[in-house]
């Protein structure tokens, strides 16, 4: 892969001094970030660290409350832009998977591109079996959410975002519902992505899939970025105390 | 036996009167669905205006009972209406005033259970279509109104039940359906009130226990899909 110049790829997503309160508490501090294009970024850092809040702001499930968020040279904090079209390129993947409940496995994933008319019926369904093949869920292209294993859920949850062809893909503590022997065909399915060029955004607590996948890694903690670098720096030669002794917790 | 003497002798005025409450009931409960969508979706819709619309509706209907509100409507409309040429005889006469009363109780009752079967429904099904790029209005009703549907069908079927019943109340404005009839029958100097009203009551049983079975045969089918 062409990790070495991730930073002469366009940016993709520029986020400026952006703030985030929920009422009296202020959860991100003037935070800045920028990612390239097909670079994949782990944040991680202690629960409260604001990481999900951030993540949640990239696609406005959040509102921030100062600053500026780009993707793809459109300012998403402008309440005047049609946000469903932002999203329509934004992937998201919940911790608790969030497929819809009331339709089956193959209509979760056609249901989107569908309604945008994006695609035909049939042309979503092609796609939708082209999906869940690669996930490892073809068989379960008829059954419903409550029929399907944790780690069977996420996956087909990956196959409906990918199933909108988004450019980048937001993942929220994909793994951290899970039953641990469930975690590994998820984190599988990630790396392809990853591997493939998408460009990831991914709240994890699994410390040795960031550090494998992972271009840059991003420690949080009270709204702040406390450090980044790449996943060598931070794991190995984190220089400040704070990362030091949360990874000194966790690892 | 003098129910049964009653319940056959009395069939021809009966069958009308079954039929004007049956009306009554059919043409309420969707007016009323309808009403309970439409303010429902004001409640939960985040938008100031609408939400405090929805609530004060409530609060009225909820607050005053159903005979004063058909009586407002009814007797206190026309009067008050009456410079501007309204009249009730003009557009159905009782039975139009009765609809719009019974409507507009049982759609603020509607409203409450479709608030509370949007409510149950997890925020992140909302969240997960948004971030597909589907409108607000599609995933309400793609999404999370299907959803809500299967919390709320036992609570509209009470509903549906104790809104076929309120119907006797409309009776007071003159509309001759089978409480009115009762009361009919039973003015006649030589009429027993005991079997008449046992029979009123047996046609009342009658539809609710039908409209309680064809809701058992509805909860089924749809819930076989599973949560």
């Amino acid at each position: 892969m062409e990790n070495k110049n991730i930073a002469d790829r366009p940016v993709k997503i520029s986020v400026k001094n952006l703030n985030k309160c929920f009422g009296e508490l202020e959860v991100l501090k003037d935070m800045s970030v920028e990612v390239h294009e097909g670079e994949v970024v782990c944040l991680i850092g202690p629960s409260g660290s604001g990481k999900s809040t951030f993540l949640r702001c990239l696609n406005r499930l959040e509102a921030a409350n100062g600053g500026t968020i780009t993707v793809d040279g459109q300012n998403i904090t402008d309440k005047k832009i049609n946000i469903n079209k932002v999203r329509e390129n934004i992937g998201m993947v919940f911790q608790h998977f969030n497929l819809f409940s009331n339709l089956n496995i193959l209509n979760n994933i056609t249901l989107a591109p569908v309604e945008l008319k994006l695609m035909s019926k049939e042309e979503a369904r092609k796609k939708a079996m082209e999906l869940l093949e690669r996930v490892g869920l073809a068989d379960k292209a008829d059954a419903y959410p409550a029929q399907l294993s944790g780690g069977q859920k996420q996956r087909c949850a990956i196959a409906r975002s990918l199933a909108m062809s988004p450019d980048v893909m937001l993942f929220d503590e994909p793994t951290s519902a899970l039953d641990p022997e469930m975690v590994g065909e998820v984190l599988d399915v990630m790396k392809v992505l990853a591997k493939e060029g998408m460009t990831m955004i991914i709240v994890t607590h699994e410390m040795g899939f960031a550090r494998e996948v992972a271009d840059r890694i991003i420690f949080m903690d009270g709204g702040y970025i406390v450090e980044e670098g790449t996943p060598d720096e931070i794991f190995n030669h984190a220089k400040e105390a704070r990362t030091i002794s949360f990874l000194n917790k966790v690892l | 036996m003098e129910f049964l003497d009653v319940l056959t002798s009395s069939v021809n005025t009966f069958i009308p009167a079954l039929g004007q409450t049956v009306r009554l009931a059919i043409v309420v409960l969707i007016v009323a669905t309808v009403l309970g969508v439409i303010f429902g979706l004001f409640t939960v819709s985040n938008i100031k205006v609408l939400e405090l619309i929805s609530k004060i509706y409530i609060g009225i209907i909820r607050g005053t009972p159903l005979l004063v509100q058909t009586f407002i409507i009814y007797y206190g409309l026309a009067q008050s209406l009456r410079p501007l040429g309204f009249q009730w005889k003009d557009i159905g006469g009782p039975f139009t005033a009765g609809i719009v009363a019974l409507s507009l109780n049982a759609g603020a009752y509607m409203a409450e259970i479709v608030r509370g079967g949007i409510e149950a429904v997890d925020v992140g099904q909302m969240e997960a279509a948004r971030s597909l790029g589907l409108s607000y209005g599609k995933a309400m009703q793609k999404i999370i109104l299907p959803q809500a549907f299967f919390t709320m069908l036992p609570a509209i079927i009470n509903q549906f039940i104790i809104t076929l019943k309120d119907t006797s109340l409309i009776s007071i404005i003159g509309i001759r359906e089978l409480t009115q009839n009762g009361k009919i029958l039973t003015s006649n100097a030589v009429a027993k009130s005991m079997p008449i009203w046992l029979v009123v009551a047996f046609y009342y049983l009658v539809i609710c226990t039908l409209l309680s079975q064809i809701a058992k045969i509805v909860e089924r089918k749809v819930s076989h899909r599973g949560k």
